[in-house]
């Protein structure tokens, strides 16, 4: 899918010239990404290649020193309003669930959408159990996150973001903290959502699910894109000489 | 193969049978019993003796006791009045009674998770400023009674209560500010938390009472109750503040990214995220610093606010009794026990509630 196909059509996420450093790191040295909405995307590179920072700037988690990130149209900047339409617009799914462990699982999904004005109590708890139905964990609704296993807090990790009707999904490392009998109802749930139209960036070395469900692998090495391609020219044919040292450690 | 055999669980032993075991097994431990025993005898009797063989427990004559070799609790009880109140007019006693009375109830009530409801936050909020007003009277045909004539109980429970009400809101503030980006909001909050912490309180006081009536305009002044209530209200807050930031630091920075990452903004982030899990996290230190502070109330005696410590004393001055000083401090020891006795029950009460049903 070639993102620029479509110009009336504000793309989903927009990365231009992004700098990025912690004191006198530079963990991002000019990264330019045009990701369409609909597509699926999926960021690997090795740790420290800048792929978790890249995606914590998209929501402002992490602010840029240089360049430009716009979400749906809109330039993210340090004003707190504009700070959090952005935010509402892309829901984020974290390596270490982050669930809010002295509220209910329930409660867990309808905090945001209700002290964002988005619902009153009572939709916001409907939109919660159909989202919670949807990954498979409604019967859970009433316990607390710490009475659930990791792979079903990450799907309540991913309804509770889902209940923002956010337009994107940035999902950095979701299975990474999952025992591995747990990454396949995750990846499963992320699956679905792919399949439903969801626009995603996902950091992750789960190369099955990038095989099964990106338009594009993303590869950063060194706080750059080094390389972007459709999974299978990706997989098959990679180009330059890091992609395939990288490819070939996570094969063997 | 080897026979299983199932070996029947021994019935444990009754309390008392291990307690004889433990305390009379063998020659050493009995002898070592019998004289821990004989010990804490020879020190309580005589203690029970003062307390209540030889005390004159009723309410009696100032003549009764001065021959009595006990303790003089008739002397606690014909001057209770004046301890609890002080020079409050006896004709008006009724109004610090009233006072006392209510927020010792509200206190009581607030003890209960039930009554943990947004209510509660407007019944104090009506029921402090309405014991100033009956305090100071002025209206409605009650007469004015000046600070100055305050004494005993309402003085310690109201400078504790609106000290404390006032410091830990004002400690979440500062220690929010503490943390935050603006380098302004942060530097003044460091500077003021550093500041009063290198004080003893003491001398916070004694600023608040003799030296700013120096410096400022009369008219800019509040009451001396006041400066010395904000004054304790300032340096609690410094301690707290550092207690709340202790439970700030200790959560793990995921959980104010995720608030964010749904787009809560920095006040609800802090309001239904951050603060309900760092405040439950430190209230043993919490409890610790509210029962310091609720003692350390009678330090406004130096600068000549009667609170109950002080009004016993002055108690003790009428040359009628033979001044029972013992046990007039036995019974303000026990005032303040009940007190922060039962915070710290309060705040084991909170704990659990934290802990179970968050």
């Amino acid at each position: 899918m070639n993102p620029l196909a479509n110009p009336p059509q504000s793309l989903a996420v927009e990365l231009v010239g992004l700098h990025k450093w912690y004191g006198s790191f530079h963990a991002l040295r000019g990264v330019d990404l045009a990701v369409a909405p609909g597509e699926r995307i999926v960021i690997c590179g090795p740790s420290g290649s800048g792929k978790s920072t890249l995606i914590r700037c998209i929501n402002q988690l992490e602010r840029h020193q240089a360049g430009t990130v716009s979400v749906d149209g809109e330039e993210a900047a340090p004003d707190p309003r504009r700070l959090q339409s952005v935010r509402r617009k892309a829901g984020m799914v974290f390596q270490g669930f982050n669930l809010f462990p002295h509220l209910t699982v329930l409660q867990n999904c309808t905090l945001a959408p209700v002290q964002s004005g988005l619902a009153s109590l009572a939709e916001a708890q409907a939109t919660a159990l159909e989202l919670l139905a949807r990954v498979r964990v409604a019967d859970q609704a009433h316990k607390h996150p710490a009475q659930l296993s990791g792979g079903q807090q990450q799907r309540v990790a991913i309804a509770r973001a889902l209940c923002m009707k956010p337009k994107i999904m940035l999902f950095d490392e979701p299975t990474s903290a999952l025992d591995p009998e747990m990454v396949k109802e995750v990846l499963d749930t992320m699956i679905e959502l792919a399949r439903d139209g969801m626009t995603m960036l996902a950091v992750t070395h789960e190369m099955a699910f990038a095989r099964q469900v990106a338009d594009r692998v993303v590869f950063m090495d060194e706080g750059r894109i080094v390389e972007e391609a459709p999974p299978q020219d990706f997989f098959e044919r990679p180009q330059h000489a890091r992609t395939r040292a990288f490819l070939g450690q996570l094969l063997h | 193969m080897a026979d299983v055999t199932l070996l029947a669980r021994p019935q444990p032993s009754s309390r008392l049978v291990v307690l004889v075991k433990r305390l009379f097994g063998g020659p050493l431990n009995a002898l070592l019993t019998v004289l821990v025993l004989w010990g804490a005898w020879s020190a309580a009797a005589p203690l029970v003796r003062w307390a209540v063989v030889d005390a004159v427990l009723l309410p009696a004559e100032p003549a009764a006791c001065r021959d009595a070799t006990g303790a003089c609790w008739s002397f606690v009880v014909a001057k209770s009045g004046q301890i609890l109140f002080g020079i409050y007019p006896i004709d008006e006693r009724w109004r610090p009674m009233l006072v006392s009375a209510a927020l010792l109830g509200l206190l009581g009530y607030s003890l209960r998770p039930a009554a943990w409801r947004p209510s509660l936050a407007v019944l104090w909020a009506i029921a402090l400023p309405a014991s100033f007003l009956l305090m100071f009277g002025g209206f409605a045909g009650l007469s004015y009674v000046a600070t100055t004539m305050w004494g005993g109980l309402p003085v310690t429970l109201i400078l504790a209560v609106a000290s404390l009400g006032g410091a830990l809101p004002l400690s979440i503030l500062l220690a929010l500010g503490r943390r935050c980006e603006l380098p302004a909001i942060r530097i003044l909050c460091v500077l003021f938390i550093e500041l009063t912490r290198a004080l003893p309180l003491l001398t916070i006081l004694f600023v608040a009472s003799i030296l700013l009536p120096l410096l400022v305009p009369e008219w800019l002044l509040p009451d001396k109750f006041f400066r010395a209530l904000i004054a304790l209200l300032l340096f609690a807050a410094a301690y707290l503040a550092e207690v709340v930031r202790g439970g700030l630091q200790a959560l793990p920075p995921g959980q104010a990214e995720a608030a964010q990452a749904l787009g809560l903004g920095y006040w609800r982030t802090q309001r239904h995220v951050v603060l309900p899990q760092a405040l439950a996290a430190v209230i043993p230190s919490l409890t610790n610093t509210v029962i310091v502070m609720i003692k350390n109330t009678s330090l406004v005696l130096v600068v000549g606010l009667f609170d109950l410590i002080s009004s016993g004393k002055a108690a003790l001055a009428d040359p009628e009794w033979s001044s029972p000083a013992m046990e007039t401090y036995l019974f303000i020891a026990a005032v303040y026990f009940a007190l922060c006795f039962g915070f710290g029950r309060f705040a084991s009460a909170l704990e659990r509630h934290a802990r179970t049903d968050p």
